[in-house]
């Protein structure tokens, strides 16, 4: 069985929702959380049409049915858990007909996804970004692994839980450090033993403290304490929610320096912009993927005279500072990183290369680990079985921009298949699917409003407005409107997103706008349209 | 449990032993007699034969001899069984695989595909011998995106475009075998254009056509252009960058004629032994590369 | 293996999803061809949106069955029959200029030839035509039904001893029914002759459930009419048949197809069966025996592959026509990838005969009899009657003409010459002139038939024919035609002698490497011309 909770793969992970139909195929059955019906729901045997941001309720529903239909996973919770009579009593309160006032799904629906997650065999369970881009992000994340330990459906070979990662290296990079709170290998920067490790390769102090994350930065950058800010490879002046007050702080900077493909908007704003060359295809090194496998990158086409690969280019600055960190080879800097990070201690390059790339961990150069984590649970042994899981008590937190009489719609964001983020790069080949921005509006709304498909239309947050044609999607029920954030030049639609954050992980409730329609009157003198005939 | 083709499971670990030609061959249970004719050594022709998909057995040209059955037996998708004697070499099959040569190359444009020149020196194929006036499938090219061009002229009609396009790994079902006999030709539904079709420009259907029918509109182009250069193209392996599920790309790198002229990915492929893909991509990762050379 | 596909289209919010049954194709082309005489692009889209099937997977479906038409035409037609022995005795194909007139492969009227068929919305327009059994009743068993009983009464069908054998079948038991099939040696009569216990045996023997029965009543091959004879005028034997075969099985749902040209047989068998399950026949409980049954009529849409047994199942389960490899056999893997129990009419005729409580009579053979005879029709004889005999009874060659030549076995048989008439009409003696019963078709040409021009028929029936999967019947048969339209035509590539060797080079490859019977036996027709009429000149 898997479930896909915010995520419309069939989209935006073609290939991975490829193996989701190969088991379909074979008889396993899918499960489609979503407020739209997606391309992806409609492969499934259950799609649950929630509500935007309120996937606490709804998990928490799920987990009561199996608590009260005795469907709990009891061994699993009693050897490998801990924290499940104070989850019991929390979700008690939360019946599905509780849940359905608020998630809008039927309490009947909640009950038959409930019994087929409980009684699978195996069951995956994998999110995306209609999880994490709330202000309850994290939360979310620990309600839906809270099912996982209620049935047992972690740490075996088809059993876990899976984030679909948006981007190549999202993964790579956490695990490379590039968290403000992780060294490499995903190890704290609070935990001394990992510092000293790093230390000693390093040759340095590693300071004790967490970092700032995206937002706290911006924070920092609105109360001065931030002043200079070095940008590798994003475009936060087009993919930050409430992009007016970003491109403010942004060029409020004293010193701004951007290291990318393109001249982005981000890069306008810079005092210097370093010419990167494409990662994936003009420079060598490593990449890890949604299910955690390091794989290698190959320059395969030489790039634009001028451009350098963000290595050559980070060494360079670094020598410049006075640092020297090594030559700009990507397997020295690998091998450096196999020192530091127990995780890839095993992965040599000649290993990567020969077997088209490993899982991590990774601690030995002889033998593979499984391809799962946590199996460890399962041990008969107390002390292989290590420290258990814990249930977490997460409360949910409606979303931040609550729909008013003058707001009633709801807006979600999220890609379509031939585009990607800011479209930086899918917007520079020729697509024969793309049509540009559209608002989306269910075929109710649309009626109610009197709009027709193409019609350019007014789209109004409490923090801005853009226009955009109409396209009338019959996935959308009543009340909820579609946009993206591929074409950020025609139709700004992070003028309309909230910057309201999840503490936890920093990350913008993109999924959740309140905005209304308004129709554009003909411009005063414009001639009239024509009449109908 | 039962393979695509209904076969039940091979018991795992468990061997059969065949003959290949009077030589004696073992190979796993499950494996077919392509795979014992490997096995032997011999050099079996395949067409419509894919590694991605399952062996529809329609060209008939790897067929072989099997001793008990009156009909000749396509190796690709027969799977050996316990002390099967199969010929390779006996006239009945030179005989059928030289008319399936004949057949096909008086009515397909082969110019493209692989080993067909080889094969047809081998088994004496003369496909001039039905005259100027047999019928053909000639017929203009689809161009009707920049994503990829059909030539159904050069189609053999082997299914594993739409198979790829269906359910063996796409599902979008956008292209279908349409009409019957000599004139079954795969087509959208009405034979409407691709942009008006089901089509979401996968381009797993190129990944498969053994006969180049479907082809990259650049490799088009530059073909029509006469600037395709096969002797300046390089394959380097990458991982592509528009989502996290990390598919392996193969890039076909053009090198540009003169020092001047930039590198240009040309096409774009990906593994079929690969864990991550089995060969398959989507649309950005098949086309959206062409951002490195904007 | 499941069908995997988008299944929420008009699919109510949040409702759990029912997949669709991609079975329900061809009767849904059907419905919306009946309807409107043609199939219009949109009519298409929105079966293939309604059934959550491909837009194109509809339209290659559709396009690969003759019946449909994909252009504005009329609801009322006239199918005029221009196959091989309509055409010998005087059919012409319709000009352009006459709406609503088509020509039609074989109508399965060969009695009748030159035939047509008119039909309305699908259906047929004008009454049936009195079965063409020229035997009285006495010399019959399989047939002693036909035209004696009224075929739309059940009362009628169990005074004249239906429902016996289901009766019989409910004392002994599955198991003992198999046995007396087994025992009996009975072999398929649809042209492979395999022993059909085996086949019960098989299918009975199969893990899992569900298992189904199908009876092939696409009686196809040009020249044959035997079992339209048995499906219009004894449409309740077929039901029961199916019904016993169903119980000693261990199947509870039977397809019976039938092809389109076959208007009233389909509306009899329809009516057949809703009396049986009136009567309790059919359904949930079957006869008091405790097992379920039940029969769904499938009408096929112009295609003659789909007699073959793989393509039969493939345009049941809503796929084109197309033949599949064996193995695997329908006992291991048939009709959606399940244990089948499949059988032409005449054969599950049969099961009734060995069922009889009164004892099994002997065993026969039924043949379609068309071409220069004075009694053409559907004649019963003792298995091991001789060809010369059956000619006999069919009164013989007409006064004043000479006997040239016998179309034994339809397109896919052989010419038996006047000198080898005395083959009696069984497998094993047929097969030692090297010729075949078949499907049981006898097309009888005097001196006035012009065997060129059959030859070249037949080649071109197999050419409209090919359902284009594999490459020596797609190409091969546009190849054999064109010989032998040069060589009709005079007009031979170099010499008569090559463009024989050509024909020979052709035809073995699709004798040899063909997947199905259709292009293994595209060649024989035209083989026998050559080697023993010496149609182009050249005897071997």
């Amino acid at each position: 069985m898997v479930v896909l909770w915010g995520s419309n793969a069939r989209e935006t992970h073609p290939i991975f929702f490829h193996h989701v139909l190969r088991a379909v195929r074979a008889g396993a059955r899918l499960v489609v959380v979503d407020p739209r019906r997606t391309a992806t729901a409609e492969f499934a045997d259950l799609w649950l049409p929630i509500d935007v941001g309120a996937d606490i309720p709804l998990a928490h529903a799920i987990a009561h049915e199996i608590i009260a239909a005795g469907l709990v996973h009891e061994e699993f919770v009693a050897r490998a858990t801990t924290g499940y009579a104070e989850f019991a009593a929390q979700v008690a309160d939360w019946s599905p007909e509780r849940a359905e006032a608020v998630t809008g799904v039927p309490a009947d629906l909640v009950r038959a996804a409930a019994h087929a997650y409980a009684t699978a065999p195996k069951a995956q369970l994998c999110w995306t970004l209609g999880i994490t881009e709330h202000r309850s992000g994290v939360d979310n994340v620990l309600a839906l692994c809270n099912l996982a330990l209620l049935c047992g459906h972690v740490g075996r070979w088809g059993s876990g839980l899976s984030p679909l990662r948006g981007q190549n290296n999202v993964q790579g990079g956490g695990d490379m450090g590039a968290l403000p709170n992780r060294l490499p290998g995903f190890q704290a920067v609070t935990d001394p033993e990992a510092r000293t490790r790093v230390e000693a390769v390093w040759g340095h102090p590693v300071p004790p403290e967490d970092g700032r994350n995206l937002t706290e930065m911006f924070a920092a950058m609105e109360t001065g304490d931030l002043r200079a800010v070095y940008v590798l490879g994003e475009n936060p002046a087009q993919s930050e929610a409430d992009v007016t007050r970003a491109r403010r702080l942004l060029g409020d900077l004293e010193h701004l320096v951007v290291q990318d493909l393109y001249l982005t908007r981000t890069a306008e704003l810079a005092d210097v912009v370093l010419p990167a060359t494409a990662a994936w295809c003009e420079a060598d090194g490593t990449v890890t993927n949604s299910e955690r496998r390091v794989q290698r990158v190959r320059a395969a086409v030489r790039p634009p005279q001028g451009a350098r690969d963000d290595l050559a280019i980070l060494t360079a600055v670094a020598e410049r500072l006075g640092t020297p960190i090594g030559p700009p080879d990507p397997e020295t800097m690998w091998d450096e990183l196999r020192r530091v990070s127990p995780l890839h201690a095993g992965m040599s390059w000649v290993r990567i290369e020969a077997l088209g790339g490993i899982q991590w961990p990774c601690p030995s150069e002889t033998g593979l680990e499984p391809s799962f984590l946590h199996g460890r649970l399962w041990a008969d042994d107390p002390a292989e079985r290590g420290r258990p899981a814990p249930f977490s008590v997460v409360e949910w937190v409606p979303p931040a921009d609550p729909l008013a009489a003058d707001f009633p719609i709801r807006l979600t964001t999220g890609r379509r298949l031939d585009s990607y983020n800011t479209g930086v790069q899918t917007r520079r080949f020729s697509s024969p699917l793309r049509f540009g921005e559209t608002v989306d509006l269910s075929p109710a709304d649309a009626d109610a409003l009197g709009v027709a498909p193409g019609e350019v239309v007014r789209v109004v947050s409490r923090r801005g407005a853009v226009e955009a044609p109409v396209r009338i999607d019959p996935g959308l029920r009543a009340g909820l409107a579609f946009m993206t954030l591929h074409f950020g030049d025609d139709v700004d639609t992070n003028r309309l997103t909230i910057e309201a954050v999840d503490p936890k992980s920093g990350t913008a409730e993109f999924k959740a706008t309140a905005v209304r329609i308004e129709r554009i009157p003909a411009p005063v003198g414009a001639p009239d349209a024509p009449p109908a005939r | 449990m039962t393979d695509g083709a209904g076969n039940p499971a091979p018991a795992p670990g468990a061997t059969v032993t065949v003959t290949v030609d009077g030589r004696t061959v073992e190979v796993p249970d499950g494996a077919t007699v392509l795979d014992a004719c490997t096995a032997a050594g011999v050099d079996t022709p395949t067409l419509c034969f894919g590694d991605t998909i399952t062996a529809r057995n329609v060209c008939r040209i790897c067929v072989v001899d099997v001793a008990g059955s009156r009909a000749l037996v396509p190796s690709c998708s027969r799977r050996a069984e316990p002390g099967m004697e199969i010929g390779t070499d006996t006239p009945r099959v030179r005989h059928a695989r030289r008319m399936v040569l004949e057949l096909l190359a008086s009515s397909v444009d082969l110019s493209l595909t692989d080993h067909v020149e080889e094969w047809s020196i081998r088994y004496g194929a003369d496909p001039d011998r039905f005259g100027p006036d047999a019928a053909t499938v000639a017929q203009p090219v689809k161009v009707d995106n920049d994503c990829f061009v059909r030539d159904y002229s050069r189609c053999i009609l082997c299914y594993q475009c739409t198979d790829a396009c269906g359910e063996q790994w796409q599902h979008t079902f956008a292209i279908a075998i349409a009409g019957r006999g000599f004139g079954a030709t795969v087509s959208t539904e009405h034979d409407v254009t691709l942009p008006d079709s089901a089509c979401v420009y996968c381009g797993n259907c190129i990944e498969v056509c053994p006969t180049d029918a479907l082809m990259f509109r650049t490799e088009f182009d530059l073909r029509t252009m006469g600037a395709w250069a096969p002797e300046r193209q390089t394959r380097t392996d990458t991982i592509c960058a528009f989502c996290g599920v990390g598919c392996t790309l193969t890039l076909h790198v053009q090198r540009g004629a003169t020092d001047d002229e930039g590198d240009r990915i040309v096409k774009v492929t990906s593994p079929h032994g690969s864990s991550v893909t089995g060969g398959n991509l989507c649309i950005k990762g098949r086309f959206g590369a062409g951002h490195v050379h904007s | 293996m499941s069908d995997v596909r988008p299944t929420l289209v008009g699919v109510p919010v949040g409702l759990p999803v029912t997949r669709p049954r991609r079975d329900a194709l061809l009767p849904a082309l059907h419905e919306a061809h009946d309807a409107a005489g043609w199939l219009a692009p949109e009519v298409l889209d929105a079966i293939a949106d309604r059934l959550g099937l491909g837009r194109a997977e509809v339209f290659g479906v559709a396009s690969s069955y003759a019946s449909f038409a994909f252009t504005p035409r009329s609801r009322r037609l006239r199918r005029v029959c221009t196959d091989v022995m309509c055409t010998a005795a005087g059919a012409v194909p319709p000009g352009a200029d006459e709406p609503g007139v088509v020509a039609s492969p074989c109508l399965g009227r060969c009695e009748q030839a030159p035939a047509v068929l008119d039909t309305e919305g699908g259906r047929a327009v004008v009454p049936v035509a009195p079965a063409p059994v020229p035997q009285p009743v006495s010399a019959r068993t399989l047939l002693r039904r036909v035209g004696v009983v009224d075929p739309a009464s059940l009362d009628d069908y169990r005074a004249h001893g239906g429902c016996a054998a289901l009766a019989h079948a409910g004392r002994i038991g599955p198991a003992a029914v198999r046995a007396a099939i087994t025992a009996s040696g009975l072999t398929g009569r649809g042209g492979a002759a395999f022993p059909a216990g085996r086949k019960w045996e098989a299918v009975a023997a199969a893990s899992g459930a569900p298992k189904y029965v199908v009876a092939n009543a696409d009686e196809s091959e040009p020249g044959t009419f035997k079992d339209r004879v048995v499906l219009e005028h004894d449409p309740f034997a077929v039901v029961e048949a199916m019904t016993v075969a169903g119980y000693a099985v261990g199947a509870e749902v039977g397809y019976l197809y039938v092809r389109d040209e076959y208007p009233e047989a389909i509306a009899r068998l329809e009516h057949a069966i809703a009396a049986a399950e009136t009567a309790g026949l059919l359904g949930p409980d079957v006869a008091g025996l405790g097992v379920a049954f039940r029969i769904e009529v499938r009408r096929g849409a112009g295609a003659y592959v789909c007699g073959e047994e793989t393509a039969l199942f493939a345009s049941i389960e809503g796929f084109r026509g197309e033949p599949r490899t064996k193995p695997p056999y329908p006992v291991d893997a048939g009709l959606f990838g399940r244990p089948t129990l499949v059988h032409n009419v005449e054969t599950l005729a049969n099961v009734l005969r060995i069922l009889d409580p009164d004892g099994a009579a002997p065993e026969t053979k039924l043949f379609s009899v068309s071409g220069a005879v004075d009694r053409p029709g559907c004649y019963e004889v003792p298995m091991g009657t001789t060809l010369a005999a059956l000619l006999d009874l069919a009164g013989g060659v007409p006064v004043g003409r000479r006997l040239q030549a016998v179309l034994l076995g339809g397109a896919a048989g052989t010419f038996v010459p006047p000198g080898e008439i005395d083959v009696p009409l069984t497998v094993e003696a047929t097969r030692a002139i090297g010729a075949t019963v078949g499907s049981g078709a006898v097309f009888v040409c005097d001196d006035t038939t012009d065997l060129a021009a059959a030859v070249l028929g037949i080649a071109t029936f197999f050419r409209e024919e090919s359902c284009g999967q594999c490459v020596p019947c797609r190409v091969g048969t546009v190849r054999q035609e064109e010989a032998l339209h040069r060589l009709v035509h005079g007009r031979p590539l170099g010499s008569v002698a090559e463009e024989v060797q050509r024909l020979r080079d052709v035809g073995a490859a699709m004798r040899d490497a063909s997947i199905c019977g259709l292009g293994q036996f595209a060649w024989n027709a035209v083989e026998g011309a050559i080697d023993r009429f010496g149609v182009f000149g050249e005897r071997s």
